[in-house]
């Protein structure tokens, strides 16, 4: 499926990320518990890693499976989020497939700190991020609103995410 | 904003053009190798004797032993630079140079009488091989942080620190066709010292552009 996704399928794509989400949440909620934080921040976990998924896709091997190379990244972003609550020392944790086994449905309630971290991007690409997850617009139905051409709000989404990438990252240190 | 909402802005902005992180590596080092290459031409050169010395045992092992690490610490930063990565056996490669160069002192040791072992040690120009090792070094190194950036690398500050290996040995290479000092006791010193400084900038360089 990340073959697909990787060649341009979006519905293919959509699918898969929402499939890591509900993996990746249920992994966060058990790190976040074994840490006694609260499960405040795991939709921020889970966006981030998300996003780190989707920014270093180039990284991931098709020869290998997807799994351990999700797992990783999730990981990784896992224990970036509780150093950001404190937690120094932060406990291994288990096998991602029992994740993968036992996916968690989002809290519809959840919100992440992703809104406080748009408004460090330039007010364009705000507007260009919010409008297509917030609003639920197409790429075409904003680039029309916006009297930009379609490439250009594509160009200006991506630049929109790295700059969130960072925002995140300076959030930890 | 919900995780749903997040995910439409990702499947939105597909990479029009796919990323091969092994290509970049592999321009980076071209381009930082002709960086090199200038600097070695401008303020070095092949030694005078460099037909000479191409008949000697220690001018051989000094080009054979900066490949063995150069190679070995490549292809480890390389695969570093996937989050997924097992270093495996390849790392276990790295011995490689060092024994084969513990191997020449052993035999220069048996070689040489005690009295010459320091001389031999000091050479010629100890000072000079540290300084340009890593000047030699530098524009590998740069253009390697730069192609990494676009990797995901689990322990940025190890693979920036396995890159300044990588830039050290490929410099050793160009610098010991320079170097008059044919020596294994003056390799042994001076030159991991020398690897030592590229890999801590490497290290620091990749702490601070290499984390995501």
């Amino acid at each position: 499926m990340m073959t697909a996704s990787i060649a341009g399928d979006e519905g293919a794509y959509r699918r898969l990320l929402e499939d890591i989400g509900r993996s990746v949440r249920a992994m966060a909620r058990g790190a976040f518990a074994r840490a006694g934080v609260g499960d405040a921040d795991v939709e921020d976990a889970v966006q981030e890693t998300l996003l780190a998924i989707h920014l270093k896709r180039h990284t991931w091997d098709p020869e290998q499976p997807l799994a351990p190379w999700v797992y990783a990244i999730a990981r990784h972003k896992v224990v970036d989020a509780l150093r950001r609550r404190g937690r120094r020392k932060v406990e291994p944790l288990e096998n991602f497939e029992e994740f993968l086994a036992a996916p968690e449905a989002e809290d519809p309630h959840a919100l992440s700190d992703a809104r406080k971290l748009l408004e460090t991007l330039a007010p364009r690409q705000r507007d260009i991020v919010t409008s297509i997850s917030l609003d639920g617009q197409s790429i075409s139905a904003t680039a029309k609103r916006l009297s930009m051409s379609e490439v250009a709000v594509r160009v200006a989404l991506h630049r929109a995410l790295k700059s969130l990438g960072a925002a995140w990252r300076r959030s930890v240190e | 904003m919900r995780t749903s909402e997040f995910i439409a802005a990702l499947a939105a902005d597909p990479i029009p053009e796919p990323i091969r992180l092994g290509r970049r590596v592999a321009a980076a080092l071209i381009i930082g190798f002709i960086g090199s290459l200038a600097i070695y031409g401008l303020l070095m050169g092949p030694r005078p004797d460099i037909a000479a010395a191409c008949r000697t045992m220690g001018f051989w092992l000094k080009f054979v032993d900066s490949f063995a690490f150069a190679l070995p610490s490549l292809l480890l930063t390389l695969r570093l630079a996937r989050p997924d990565a097992k270093p495996r056996a390849l790392a276990l490669w790295l011995i490689a140079p060092f024994v084969l160069l513990a191997a020449g002192v052993v035999a220069e040791l048996l070689v040489v009488p005690q009295g010459e072992w320091l001389t031999r040690l000091i050479g010629h120009n100890s000072m000079f091989c540290m300084r340009m090792i890593p000047l030699l070094a530098a524009p590998i190194l740069a253009a390697l942080i730069i192609a990494l950036r676009a990797g995901a690398p689990l322990h940025p500050g190890l693979t920036g620190a396995l890159a300044g290996a990588a830039s050290a040995g490929i410099a050793a290479l160009l610098y010991s066709s320079h170097c008059p000092d044919d020596s294994p006791l003056f390799v042994a010193t001076w030159y991991p010292l020398a690897t030592l400084i590229c890999m801590g900038v490497g290290a620091l360089a990749g702490r601070r552009f290499l984390a995501w």
